[in-house]
């Protein structure tokens, strides 16, 4: 690296302070995002007690494992974390699904009511989801799905920002290639799974790891559906911990450090297609 | 962007439906199959959005009293003019959006113009760095914050002591727990925001950054003369998602402060949550509904006004 960048002599003396006046502000900016996730990490090896005495801890305790056993008494947390990717992993497959295939439908078929589903694939983009809330739980409850997994996943499935960034991926594909699998005796669901989507997979791969972070975010859907404890997801579960009198603070940052870090992992292997797909639609080029 | 992914398919511009040949392929495939892709999506979308969407309309003009509906036209949406619960929650929305908003997409303008230095090394590390907040589970941001503002033995608090100052008062004071809000809000969107805006520098050219300082221009006037003008479009998009953002505001402020103390940082959907789920009147937390959906409407229109022309969708 070094015998290509430019001899540090070369720079003007005071474009050099510029550079590392920003290279400061940048650090300090990086402090004030990163302290709250590592003040998280060594608050879930302490105490309670320990989390508001006077000097407040910097280095990690020896409470990990207490907290850990707490954690699992009090919420049953394995469960709960299991229900949480159990839901993840199902809704977002079902729904990445989903999308690509409508948003083949939409951008290389001509049907009857083709406007009508773009219609309505923009307007939930701009209707908030809360207007649903009530008459959702209403259906939900009607049909005795209260408290079940699939009040949970289904509601969501078709989601419109899946399905626009799809179409945009597939408008390009070049007709001529599905003609000629066509010709060669293909059927459209085998076309689609084997010649189309595996052109499309860096929107597919930006698809999933924007609905997986949504899903495994999600709060007050979940919130309302689930209702015994043995169902909960872990935002829900560790919601409960904060509503009561005598918190358990560092339980709760132990458990927030456990629901924080498989996104993590995912946004750090992925960031670029992470980056992508939250972009999609956002920038004109 | 360096990866050819989602942005650069958009930028291709309208689907080439007019295409002769786009056209003549599409007539050719089968009607059944074209269901069978968009089927399951629009199934989905009749059942959990049309449906719904006509059912909380039709509520919002409904009351219920010991079980039985009743229909009162207007009656819910005139209640919300002498609530001060609703007036409250509508002040609050408004307060975040003259503060929060300009603060964080300022940060973000800032953030992006020192991200998109050439010189600068490991950027690919730095925007994860800022980017890393908004990944985060919202219950566990809202918890972290609940523990470093604590009023006794807090973080924030003992740091603030260290210095002579405090300890504030931050989640229980009316005054504070709405600063409270406002800092943690910026603190997971602005990195977000500063992604967005970062693309929007990169799609602008070298060369005007070399035409400007060929002419003479020193990196202030390049930067408010030339550079940021171009990037308006990308501006006025993160403005205007902060706002629909604000205007929907719920997981943060119900699981940081339940939208206490004294309501000081209840927003209309907390509220319609409250009054829905907690007081079961589906009736009035319809027309809440229904009020944030025309805000959210009135600012897209307004978004199209300010940009409509510009964008392609």
């Amino acid at each position: 690296m070094t015998p290509l960048s430019p001899a540090p002599a070369r720079v003007h003396p005071a474009r050099r302070a510029g550079r590392c006046l920003v290279r400061l502000l940048l650090a300090l900016g990086a402090v004030v995002s990163l302290v709250p996730f590592l003040w998280m990490a060594i608050a879930a090896t302490h105490s309670t007690p320990e989390l508001f005495r006077s000097p407040p801890p910097f280095l990690p305790g020896g409470r990990l494992l207490d907290n850990l056993v707490r954690l699992q008494d009090t919420i049953g947390f394995g469960r709960v974390l299991l229900n949480s990717v159990g839901i993840a992993v199902v809704h977002t497959a079902l729904s990445s699904l989903i999308s690509a295939m409508c948003g083949y439908g939409l951008a290389k078929y001509r049907f009857r009511g083709r406007g009508l589903l773009l219609g309505a694939v923009l307007t939930t983009m701009m209707i908030p989801f809360q207007v649903l809330l009530v008459p959702l739980f209403q259906m939900m409850a009607s049909v005795g799905w209260i408290d079940s997994y699939q009040a949970v996943i289904l509601p969501f499935l078709a989601n419109s920002f899946g399905i626009l960034l799809m179409r945009q991926g597939f408008v390009d594909f070049p007709d001529e290639l599905l003609e000629s699998a066509r010709v060669d005796g293909s059927g459209e669901l085998r076309t689609f799974y084997q010649v189309v989507l595996p052109c499309v997979r860096p929107q597919l791969g930006a698809l999933v790891i924007f609905t997986f972070m949504t899903q495994w975010n999600s709060f007050i859907w979940p919130l309302l559906m689930l209702n015994t404890e043995d169902k909960y997801t872990v935002p829900v579960a560790l919601n409960t911990l904060t509503g009561l009198s005598r918190v358990d603070y560092s339980g709760l940052m132990l458990g927030s450090l456990l629901a924080t870090l498989p996104l993590m992992a995912l946004f750090l292997l992925f960031q670029r297609q992470f980056v992508a797909g939250l972009l999609g639609g956002a920038v004109k080029g | 962007m360096a990866a050819p992914t989602a942005p650069t398919a958009l930028d291709r511009g309208p689907a080439p439906v007019r295409k002769p040949s786009a056209a003549r392929g599409r007539r050719r495939r089968p009607r059944l199959a074209a269901w069978i892709f968009a089927g399951p999506a629009a199934a989905l979308f009749a059942l959990f959005f049309a449906y719904p969407l006509g059912a909380s309309l039709l509520q919002s003009f409904t009351s219920e009293d010991a079980g039985t509906t009743r229909w009162v036209g207007l009656d819910q949406y005139q209640r919300m003019f002498d609530d001060p619960a609703f007036l409250e929650s509508l002040f609050n929305t408004g307060v975040i959006l003259a503060v929060q908003v300009p603060v964080m997409i300022g940060l973000g303008l800032a953030l992006a113009v020192l991200l998109n230095q050439s010189w600068l090394r490991f950027r690919g590390t730095w925007r994860a760095v800022y980017f890393l907040p908004a990944v985060t589970t919202l219950v566990a941001y809202a918890v972290v914050f609940q523990v470093l503002l604590k009023t006794d033995g807090g973080l924030v608090n003992q740091i603030l002591g260290a210095i002579g100052v405090g300890p504030v008062d931050w989640l229980n004071s009316p005054t504070w727990a709405r600063v409270s809000l406002i800092v943690s809000l910026t603190w997971r969107w602005t990195g977000y925001n500063a992604v967005i805006l970062l693309a929007g520098l990169q799609a602008i050219g070298k060369e005007q950054y070399e035409a400007a300082s060929i002419d003479g221009a020193g990196t202030l006037t390049t930067y408010t003369r030339v550079i940021l003008p171009q990037l308006r479009p990308v501006v006025l998009f993160c403005v205007i998602t902060s706002t629909i953002g604000t205007l929907q505001l719920f997981d943060e402020n119900y699981v940081l402060t339940r939208g206490g103390p004294d309501d000081a940082t209840l927003t209309p959907v907390v509220y319609l949550y409250k009054v829905g789920f907690q007081q079961l009147d589906f009736g009035y937390a319809a027309a809440i509904a229904w009020v944030v959906v025309a805000l959210i409407a009135a600012i897209s229109a307004l978004q199209y006004l300010a940009f409509g022309r510009e964008r392609r969708r």
